[in-house]
């Protein structure tokens, strides 16, 4: 209030420079002008009104120009957007659509029942795999931090493995446990079905991740926790087991769920093992009717699992940041 | 032969050297408080009681045995020492009655039913019977502290350290926090005690112990200390306190 009154016309300038959002209208204008102009009219009125000294009228007018650019950017993003994806679908005389989207295959009962019944194989998979993990990821995580001189060995292997497996990427990984161990005719762990293999190869590549997302958790948990655990005469284990690897897992979920959308969608490379899951099957029909149709539907079954995981994962997170942050 | 003996104790962070040579004894039943600046010593010193911290010299004894050094099994030690912290540090992802109730299952293999029935018998005399099975987090800083001192005394500690129990408390809520104290000590409770409420030390306390840069240069009844330090120090430091109006 008192600089407007007392130092005049630089006063002045400096408010309507800055309440008119001119630079925000202009980009507003340019990027998408049905929206964009408006914005500028607005703020180009608040600069009039700023001069001739109504500045409680300019400062109407520049929230307005900053809300129309707002709206520019929203609607123009989208506009964009929705345009490109129709010029893909119907560029080329429709091709792009014809091709993944053909309907033929699309609406034939058939060729859906036949990858449900690949995908079933990739559902049994993740799934066991996803329990397999949460145990595996844990033991490995704990290794990791075991104390003292006595377990070094032990802090050591478990480092090796976690390094080893976070860089080999899975593919690989599904191809040396599905296929080395047969051929060696390693016993009892030779003979297991490719559906055990692909379950061993994904837990493997997934527990190291999971073990680095459980082995942060743990960590996070503050250490005087740990004493009092400690101070009240609980183990090494006990403190583990009843005080920090309960605080730490809970911490860890939302990270870890992350890790599971990835083992879902890798479930789509085990069929490299060459059984009937989702990926061949689809290559199958495809072959077929001599279009990619069925690897749009294979697509739309992931995401028919992994939408809601991620919908769900989001809810979860929000949750606890209202609950850390209410709390204290 | 006393009940807590601690000779010579040393202790280093690093460079930085915090107990220089402390000397202490605690008769059973005695209440010794340890006053002094921060930094002085106070909170090591508790710690190193129970071993949450290791002494680099020196030797600590409890009921004639060693505690300190190499070859102690420091569960077994913190069995019969409890200590309450200045931030509460109960145990989040647990009701108030598991708080209590862990340790005695867990370490002294109790009867979960005998457990929670004298969880529940300890939280009446603190007032909060009726928080048994609320979350630390619904619960006001002097209710946790209080869950705390209950969850230490549900071991049946010999020996109980209070860690600056009331300097994360706000003002109001400090009285409910000692009365406890108070109470535990006139049923003969052997306590050592960090703190900074000098009128509280002056009431309760069988001994007081002024620490300097990590050793104890005065040590006396609270009369004594309180009324006519005899260390230019102490005085000093108490006329700190005087002029702050906390005593």
């Amino acid at each position: 209030m008192n600089t407007e009154v007392a130092s005049g016309s630089s006063a002045l300038e400096r408010v309507s420079r800055t309440l008119t959002h001119r630079k925000s209208a202009v980009a507003a204008a340019v990027f998408f002008p049905p929206v964009g102009i408006p914005a500028l009219v607005h703020s180009l009125r608040a600069g009039g009104l700023a001069r001739s000294g109504e500045i409680e009228d300019a400062r109407l007018s520049g929230e307005k120009a900053r809300e129309w650019a707002w709206y520019a950017l929203g609607v123009g993003i989208s506009v964009y957007s929705v345009a490109f994806m129709v010029w893909l679908l119907t560029t080329n005389g429709g091709s792009v659509r014809r091709v993944f989207f053909n309907w033929d295959v699309l609406s034939d009962w058939k060729s859906w029942k036949s990858i449900l019944k690949g995908f079933w194989i990739n559902v049994k998979v993740f799934l066991i795999a996803e329990v397999l993990v949460l145990v595996w990821a844990l033991v490995v995580a704990i290794m990791r931090l075991l104390p003292g001189p006595a377990c070094r060995p032990v802090r050591f292997i478990a480092t090796v493995y976690v390094d080893v497996f976070r860089g080999v990427p899975s593919v690989l990984v599904i191809y040396i446990v599905g296929l080395g161990f047969a051929q060696a005719n390693v016993p009892i762990i030779g003979d297991l079905s490719d559906e055990s293999f692909a379950i061993m190869a994904l837990t493997l590549t997934y527990g190291a991740y999971v073990a680095e997302v459980y082995r942060a958790g743990i960590e996070s948990v503050h250490w005087s926790q740990t004493a009092a655990a400690r101070s009240l005469g609980l183990s090494y284990f006990q403190t583990l087991r009843h005080v920090v690897v309960p605080q730490a897992v809970r911490r860890s979920v939302p990270p870890l769920l992350n890790d599971f959308i990835g083992l879902q969608k890798d479930t789509a490379l085990i069929g490299v093992l060459g059984m009937l899951e989702i990926l061949n099957r689809s290559r199958f029909i495809n072959n077929a009717k001599g279009t990619l149709a069925a690897y749009s539907m294979a697509a739309l079954l992931f995401l028919l699992v992994t939408i809601p995981f991620t919908r769900a994962l989001d809810r979860l997170i929000q949750r606890q940041q209202a609950r850390t942050q209410g709390g204290r | 032969m006393a009940f807590l003996e601690i000779q010579g104790v040393h202790k280093t962070f690093g460079d930085l050297a915090v107990l220089q040579g402390v000397d202490l004894t605690v008769e059973q039943h005695q209440v010794v408080c340890l006053i002094g600046a921060s930094g002085s010593g106070k909170s090591t010193l508790l710690r190193c009681i129970n071993g949450l911290e290791t002494i680099d010299e020196g030797v600590i004894r409890l009921e004639g045995m060693r505690v300190s050094g190499r070859g102690i099994d420091l569960d077994a030690v913190r069995r019969v020492v409890g200590i309450v912290f200045q931030s509460f540090n109960l145990f989040p992802h647990m009701s108030v009655l598991d708080n209590i109730t862990l340790a005695p299952r867990k370490v002294l293999g109790a009867d979960p039913a005998e457990a929670e029935e004298k969880a529940i018998t300890l939280l009446r005399r603190v007032g909060l019977e009726e928080k048994a099975l609320d979350y630390p987090d619904r619960l006001s800083g002097g209710q946790q502290q209080r869950v705390a001192i209950v969850r230490a005394l549900a071991m049946e500690p010999h020996l109980l350290l209070l860690d600056e129990i009331t300097s994360a408390l706000d003002p109001e809520l400090v009285s409910e926090v000692l009365n406890i104290v108070r109470d535990l000590a006139s049923e003969g409770m052997t306590m050592v005690l960090a703190t900074h409420e000098m009128g509280f030390a002056r009431e309760v306390s069988s001994k007081v112990c002024f620490l300097h840069q990590g050793a104890i240069l005065e040590e006396g009844p609270p009369e004594h200390i309180f009324g006519d330090p005899r260390e230019e120090r102490t005085r000093a430091f108490l006329q700190r306190i005087i002029d702050a109006g906390r005593l």
